[in-house]
């Protein structure tokens, strides 16, 4: 167990080294990047250009810029071009708006994906699963972004009933906290949803069918426990799996919610550093999510040895 | 052999709404079972053999299935039971075995918790300690080695012979009388086939455990059958003793099946004789006799479905489903190249 | 339940291709055909723009018609009124001319211009997702087959991408190449050019199809028929191209159907953010980021847009798992937008809605 660890740290540290580099490259080597240019803003002057580049160090070569923007992540002095703002900070006060976020949404996908999916095989191939696929499949085919401007012009410009913007602190305020993530929550987990119905349906629809089942209900076990202990378990592994790997990627940011709503979260950051080619937010926003993604890949690995013994000790060479 | 049968099946029917049609898989199967006998149901894939072993226990109860006839464990009707009455009966009166021992135990839970399960559904008054230590001795008096720590593996952790033992351990935890075995050996290695087939007659012989094995294998049947069933496109077409059908086979099917068994005390011929054609679509079965189309005898009246007669005048209990004239089947079976073995003193 | 035996004996008949069973299940399929049906009248619908255009409202998708006015009934309207709000929908009213109206203070024909902004999000979607097919199979038979270091590769490669927050790839790309174009060698295309999104969305799609392609590859390398060609001589391509390849046909073609449904939310989603079309181009995405500014005034002209992905998004959706049932009514193998772990999971999946994010 002890050397999987390593392995798996050795490997996230490259993963996460290669990501960085992959980030550094794309806005380094295009044109039209100039950042001096960009600080310097209208009135800028060669001689102001100029001094700008000393002081940033855009002289440098790329390793060497790649390492000294590196180094200022880890020691936290990493500074935006644009705004000169210290990018941990804003970073740092982006994270509860995203978490809060990813939360609420995910505990009302979890829960209706999973019921709505839990009915849908039971009653498989009647109207109900039907009704329920139909509107799993919808929910999965529109644009994030265009629900949620149709929920926010209706729910929130035109009738008031929901705010259209902004994140109160769970500590400021609790019932104002949830007032605002309302519509986000609902927005996001609309999308997701759906397709959790969808696999915890295929995935039981899979389970009822395997040899396994037909053995419980063999040896007299009643129907209740045949689906409680047998048909749910195995089916509820991929859910497990799939969920920790979208949890993960969410926590980096919902870029397209967090912008909409203006939760001023580390998706909104990230989009308007991403707008004004702003490189050193980028570049930490882009480690600090893919280093989530990389993480919670590790927990579902672990998560799956630890459900699926198979995988745990082993195949036996039978 | 006691006069009221344990399992008495009467007339049982199977059919299924499928996207291509009605597929009748049992098309009137009759057959006794008496306390501690064997009795073997042969036939190939889609004969029928395996649905009607899990209509025994009513799991091919679904939507679109139906079912008809009687099934009968010492009086009472199981075809249409309750539920409740059903679960009961499963495990504690009539265990089953499957064909693949792999599949058919949950990978996730270790074996002896699976056994425990079992024990527990019909005596919850058992705790779990105690399922424990039944369990340990259940996979030891199949001839497990090492039960004690075997108990706590999991299924992908025993070997196939090992956990079809398991498996049988746990179908005979609660000790029931009948036991259901569908192609126990089917997925094992010949090797492991023996062994599990002289731990099913030693069981059926120690406990007076009535079996029924489902196989398309004859020499398996050869080993450990009292009595015979021969299935093809879900209707028996012979039944009887295991002398009977061995040393005096009546249908030209059953003359197919043992005609292409390897002998070793032949010569090998050149090519295995085989059974032509394939078996019918259950969706579409041919009028009159069902085996009419690859039968090499077959002739005019044949288009009308043969009724399952015993046809001998002195073996009573010998059932077929073919119009010859018992001497014209005897000749034929002779002149075939005596197929069926050589009674002792014919 | 344990329902029918596992294959009721169709032996009955000449022996049916896979492909011929498969016709014959989706024909069945009703709910598959309708919607592979609505695919298609959307295709059409935005195949006959330049029919639309010429001769219904007789103008087109970029050309501006701020300060006019047009005939109603006799009576005059202005496109876009003095307080900049554009003209509603006109359905016949005016001959077809401004049918839906006018898409913002520019005055464009909203009709036309959801015809021919359908042909580019149509072209994206379908184009990019041929690249990422393309480049998925290639390296799900090379990482599958050869396992050993070219996997470790190529797979790290894969994990590198998939570590991207995937929307933060495609804008981060998006925005590089959107303004200053690409230039590999003597290919040189412009940050204009329609060109630009489908890579990147080919591109970044690339690793959600070739995981589970490995997968698939991995198992079926193992069984007999692999051996038996090996056994053969024939050698790694043959083996690969025409051994493996073949088996994976019924895969491909599901994934690469739910593909398209999934790189046109994920070219929406750009679009909408400024990265992906760029003008004069027009999408659907950027027809909703239009649309967006005037929402509260005429929100129809974000719903449209929206409601034209929708329809297509699930067509595909829909048809995809119809096909999926179809050609494999047992099939194991998803497409797995998220599978981090190496089992091809027995889990549904409809295309990469995490991108739609």
């Amino acid at each position: 167990m002890g050397r999987f660890v390593i392995r798996r740290l050795v490997g996230t540290v490259l993963v996460l080294f290669a990501v960085s580099v992959l980030t550094f490259l794309i806005f380094n080597v295009v044109p039209n990047s100039d950042p001096a240019a960009r600080m310097a803003g209208k009135n800028a002057t060669p001689e102001l250009i100029a001094s700008i580049n000393e002081e940033w160090g855009f002289n440098d070569s790329l390793p060497q810029q790649y390492i000294t923007m590196m180094g200022k992540i880890f020691s936290g002095d990493l500074i935006s071009y644009e705004g000169r703002e210290p990018v941990d900070e804003r970073i740092v006060e982006g994270i509860p708006a995203t978490i809060s976020l990813c939360i609420g949404a995910a505990a009302i996908w979890m829960f209706f994906g999973i019921l709505f999916g839990y009915l849908s095989a039971v009653r498989a191939g009647g109207w109900l699963d039907r009704t329920l696929t139909i509107v799993a499949v919808a929910g999965i085919s529109m644009p994030v972004f265009w629900l949620a401007a149709i929920l926010l012009n209706y729910l929130a410009y035109e009738t008031g009933i929901f705010p259209s913007q902004g994140y109160t602190k769970l500590t400021e305020n609790p019932l104002d906290w949830a007032y605002h993530l309302v519509l986000p929550w609902v927005t996001l987990a609309i999308l997701y949803l759906g397709f959790y119905s969808r696999v915890l349906r295929s995935s039981m629809l899979d389970v009822m069918n395997e040899d396994y089942v037909r053995t419980a209900r063999a040896k007299g076990l009643s129907e209740r426990r045949v689906m409680r202990k047998h048909v749910t378990r195995n089916s509820l592994i991929p859910i497990v799996t799939l969920f920790g790997l979208d949890f993960g990627a969410l926590l980096g940011g919902a870029i397209l919610i967090e912008k909409i709503f203006s939760l001023n979260g580390v998706g909104q950051y990230a989009e308007e550093a991403l707008a004004n080619f702003d490189l050193p937010p980028i570049m930490a926003i882009t480690l600090y999510g893919a280093f989530f993604v990389v993480l919670f890949n590790s927990l579902v690995d672990i998560a799956y040895a630890y459900l699926d013994p198979r995988i745990r000790l082993g195949e036996s060479a039978q | 052999m006691s006069a009221e049968p344990l399992l008495s099946v009467r007339d049982l029917r199977v059919g299924f709404v499928t996207e291509g049609g009605r597929l009748q898989a049992v098309d009137g199967v009759s057959f006794e079972l008496a306390p501690g006998e064997v009795l073997a149901i042969v036939g190939e894939s889609g004969s029928g053999k395996s649905v009607t072993a899990q209509t025994l226990i009513g799991l091919t109860r679904s939507p679109n299935s139906r079912i008809e006839g009687s099934v009968r464990l010492r009086g009472s009707e199981l075809i249409d039971a309750d539920d409740e009455a059903l679960r009961k009966v499963r495990g504690e009166q009539i265990g089953m075995v499957f064909q693949d021992p792999m599949t058919s135990f949950n990978p996730v839970y270790k074996i002896g918790s699976q056994i425990v399960e079992a024990i527990r559904a019909h005596r919850p008054e058992t705790s779990k300690a105690q399922g424990h230590e039944r369990a340990i001795e259940l996979l030891d008096s199949v001839g497990i080695p090492n039960a004690a720590q075997r108990v706590d593996d999991y299924p992908h952790e025993f070997s196939g012979g090992m956990r079809q033992r398991a498996m049988i351990a746990m179908a005979l935890a609660l000790e029931p009388d009948v036991l259901i075995a569908d192609e126990p050996t089917t997925a094992l290695d010949v090797t492991v086939q023996a062994q599990i087939l002289a731990l099913l007659a030693r069981l059926n012989r120690e406990r007076n455990l009535a079996t029924i094995l489902i196989t398309h294998d004859l020499g398996v049947v050869a080993e450990v059958a009292d009595r015979v069933l021969v299935m093809y496109g879900g209707r028996v077409v012979e039944r009887g003793t295991l002398d009977e059908i061995f040393y005096d086979p009546q249908h030209p099917y059953t003359w197919g099946l043992l005609g292409s068994l390897t002998r070793m005390d032949r010569d090998r011929p050149e090519r295995l004789p085989q059974i032509s054609g394939a078996p019918p679509s259950l969706l579409d079965l041919p009028t009159g006799c069902s085996f009419r189309p690859r039968c090499p005898h077959e002739f005019g009246r044949c288009s009308e479905l043969p009724g399952l007669e015993a046809r001998l005048a002195d073996a009573p209990s010998h059932l077929d489903r073919c119009w010859l004239e018992p001497e014209r089947k005897r000749e034929l079976r002779l002149a075939e190249g005596e197929i069926g073995l050589e009674a002792p003193g014919r | 339940m344990a329902g029918v035996p596992a294959d009721p004996n169709l032996a009955a008949g000449p022996a049916s291709s896979p492909w011929r069973l498969a016709l014959r299940r989706l024909r069945r399929n009703r709910v598959a055909l309708g919607f592979l049906g609505l695919f298609v009248a959307i295709v059409v619908f935005v195949i006959a723009a330049p029919l639309w255009a010429d001769h219904v409202a007789h103008t087109g998708p970029n050309a501006t018609h701020t300060l006019e006015r047009i005939t109603v009934g006799g009576e005059k309207r202005d496109v876009v009124n003095p307080e900049g709000k554009p003209l509603g929908p006109q359905w016949f009213g005016a001959g077809g001319k401004f049918f839906l109206g006018a898409d913002s203070r520019l005055g464009r024909d909203e009709m036309v211009r959801l015809m021919y902004g359908g042909r580019t999000s149509l072209i994206i979607g379908v184009v990019s997702a041929l690249i990422t097919t393309l480049l998925a199979t290639v390296l799900g038979l090379l990482s599958g087959y050869y396992r050993g270091w070219t996997d470790s590769v190529i797979s790290r490669a894969m994990d590198v991408l998939w570590a991207f927050p995937v929307l933060l790839l495609a804008i981060a790309l998006g925005v590089s190449l959107a303004i200053g174009g690409l230039k590999i060698g003597p290919v040189e295309i412009s940050g204009g050019s329609i060109w630009i999104p489908i890579l990147i969305i080919g591109f970044v799609s690339t690793p959600y199809m070739a995981r589970p392609l490995r997968g698939e590859v991995l198992s079926l390398r193992e069984k007999e028929f692999v051996e038996a060609a090996v056994a053969q001589g024939a050698g790694s391509m043959r083996v690969m191209f025409a051994e493996l390849l073949p088996n994976l046909w019924s895969t491909i073609i599901v994934f690469f159907t739910l593909n398209i449904a999934g790189n046109m939310l994920l070219e929406a989603g750009l679009s909408y953010l400024g990265v992906g079309v760029q003008p004069p181009n027009s999408s659907w995405g950027t027809m909703i980021a239009t649309g967006n500014d005037l929402i509260t005034s005429a929100p129809l002209l974000t719903i449209i847009p929206g409601t034209m992905i929708l329809l297509t998004v699930l067509s595909l959706n829909v048809f995809g798992d119809g096909l999926r049932d179809a050609l494999d009514p047992k099939s194991k193998v998803r497409f797995e937008a998220h599978a981090g772990v190496a089992a091809t999971g027995a889990a549904g999946t409809e295309g990469l809605e995490e991108l739609g994010r």
